[in-house]
């Protein structure tokens, strides 16, 4: 009747779900009821995974669709795209009061974070395999550490059903690990999308999973903003699926150059070893050279040679200042010769006959015969005007 | 030798930390620091060739025809 009616192709009813039952193959048959009415309604399994909560009896909602009509039985059905929870912010507040309750029992305290091995050799990955999370991850690990050894436990990370696909990936993990070979750190990540997106990794469930590993677990759920409470249980919170996988392993740059900084060590060390040891073997030469015989003779030539040397320079000090002296004596002596104060103006006067050097006048007579000595020679001289005598005996 | 090969980077690498600390400590003869000193050399290029030459390894878990869980090669993610 009104099957052509665009109307009934965009249709939201508000009513409580009743009757409510999952086939077989994923889809969802229910009834929205009011205080007057009723609506048989169907949502298809590929609608239903983009739910963030599992519908359930009494619930208050809104769904959308459109309205048709089911030919074999002749109703009218309401086949839902959508289904959001009446009264706004039921699930915030669930949110919020499941946080304070895990918090509570000590599900996030510090004291229960593990430390993550420094140098981990096989990782264990939880999240989708076709997503562009785990290329960024597995790109990451290559790139900083390909030594490392990655197992994946591939789970849907969106919609009803993933919360129980993450719990059974973790447990699958920790049972590899057990049975056959150890995973030193699980990764749980999920990329950047909405609320709604991210909404499996805010299960209990999933939080619980995550502390109850018995592998440390990083997770890098969505971007740098989002915290979930899978991030709160984790050991250690990574803002993106990247930052989990460059969180869990050392990086091969600085390793290098670590690396490099201990090769540096070890040769700068060898290599003033070395040194010392050439200037043990030169004291340990000279040493010996010190005791042997031969030795001993060539030391004492070199002494004898040294104390000649010794000998020599003073004796050639004592020459010079031997010299000095002589001369400063020959001055003086010099100084004191005749000759030198003839040179000065002074004369010498002897008595011709005798020689005799004349001092004093009572030596001289008039007529006297005399000779004058003079720097450069001597003549002869009479004596005349000679003072008059008193009491001349002669 | 071949239980060389089989050391992994961290056993070699905290081994050449603890060869550089001996020798750095000092107190031994020439010959001791020599052995050492090759040692170190020789732990120092395993763990660079072991840098070099790694190839990440990647598996997934899937579940075995026997009940348990078994892994397949996980190839492809280098692409695009």
């Amino acid at each position: 009747m009104f099957l052509q009616d665009d109307l009934l192709q965009d249709v939201w009813v508000e009513g409580e779900i009743s009757n409510l039952s999952r086939a077989a193959s994923g889809h969802y048959y229910f009834t929205l009821k009011d205080a007057s009415a009723a609506l048989s309604c169907v949502m298809w399994r590929s609608q239903v995974a983009r739910l963030l909560q599992e519908p359930r009896n009494g619930d208050a909602v809104l769904a959308h669709g459109y309205i048709s009509i089911y030919e074999q039985r002749g109703t009218y059905q309401l086949y839902v795209d959508s289904l959001q929870t009446a009264g706004l912010g039921r699930l915030f507040l669930e949110f919020e009061a499941l946080k304070a309750r895990l918090k509570a029992e000590g599900l996030f305290s510090e004291e229960r974070k593990r430390p993550i091995p420094p140098w981990p050799r096989r990782i264990g990955v939880v999240t989708s395999a076709d997503a562009a999370a785990l290329r960024d991850i597995l790109r990451t690990l290559a790139a900083r550490y390909p030594l490392v050894d990655v197992v994946l436990a591939s789970t849907l990370v969106q919609g009803v059903e993933a919360p129980s696909q993450i719990v059974e990936a973790i447990a699958a993990l920790n049972r590899w690990s057990e049975k056959h070979e150890p995973i030193d750190v699980l990764i749980v990540a999920r990329g950047g999308g909405s609320l709604e997106e991210l909404w499996a990794f805010n299960d209990e469930r999933v939080a619980r999973a995550i502390a109850a590993s018995r592998i440390p677990v990083i997770s890098g759920v969505g971007h740098e903003t989002d915290f979930t409470l899978a991030d709160f249980a984790a050991d250690y919170r990574a803002p993106t699926p990247t930052g989990a996988a460059a969180a869990a392993v050392p990086d091969a740059v600085e390793l290098r150059q670590r690396l490099g900084e201990l090769l540096s060590r070890l040769v700068a060390f060898m290599i003033q070893r070395l040194d010392t040891a050439r200037q043990d073997v030169g004291r340990l030469e000279s040493e010996l050279q010190r005791s042997s015989p031969v030795a001993l003779i060539a030391d004492r030539r070199q002494r004898v040679d040294d104390l000649t040397r010794v000998l020599q320079m003073h004796i050639q000090h004592d020459l010079a200042m031997h010299r000095a002296q002589v001369e400063g004596l020959r001055a003086r002596l010099e100084g004191l010769s005749p000759t030198h104060v003839l040179r000065r103006g002074y004369a010498i006067v002897q008595r011709a006959d005798s020689r005799q050097v004349v001092r004093s006048i009572q030596q001289i007579a008039p007529g006297l015969h005399l000779r004058v000595r003079v720097a450069d020679g001597e003549f002869g001289a009479t004596a005349r005007d000679v003072p008059e005598q008193e009491e001349d005996d002669e | 030798m071949s239980d060389e090969k089989q050391m992994s980077f961290e056993e070699a690498y905290a081994q050449l930390e603890d060869t550089v600390r001996r020798l750095e400590q000092g107190g031994l003869s020439l010959e001791e620091s020599l052995a050492l000193y090759e040692r170190g050399m020789e732990l120092a290029t395993l763990c660079m060739e072991q840098l070099d030459q790694a190839e990440l390894r990647v598996r997934q878990l899937i579940p075995a025809p026997d009940g348990g869980m078994t892994t397949e090669p996980f190839e492809g993610w280098e692409a695009s």
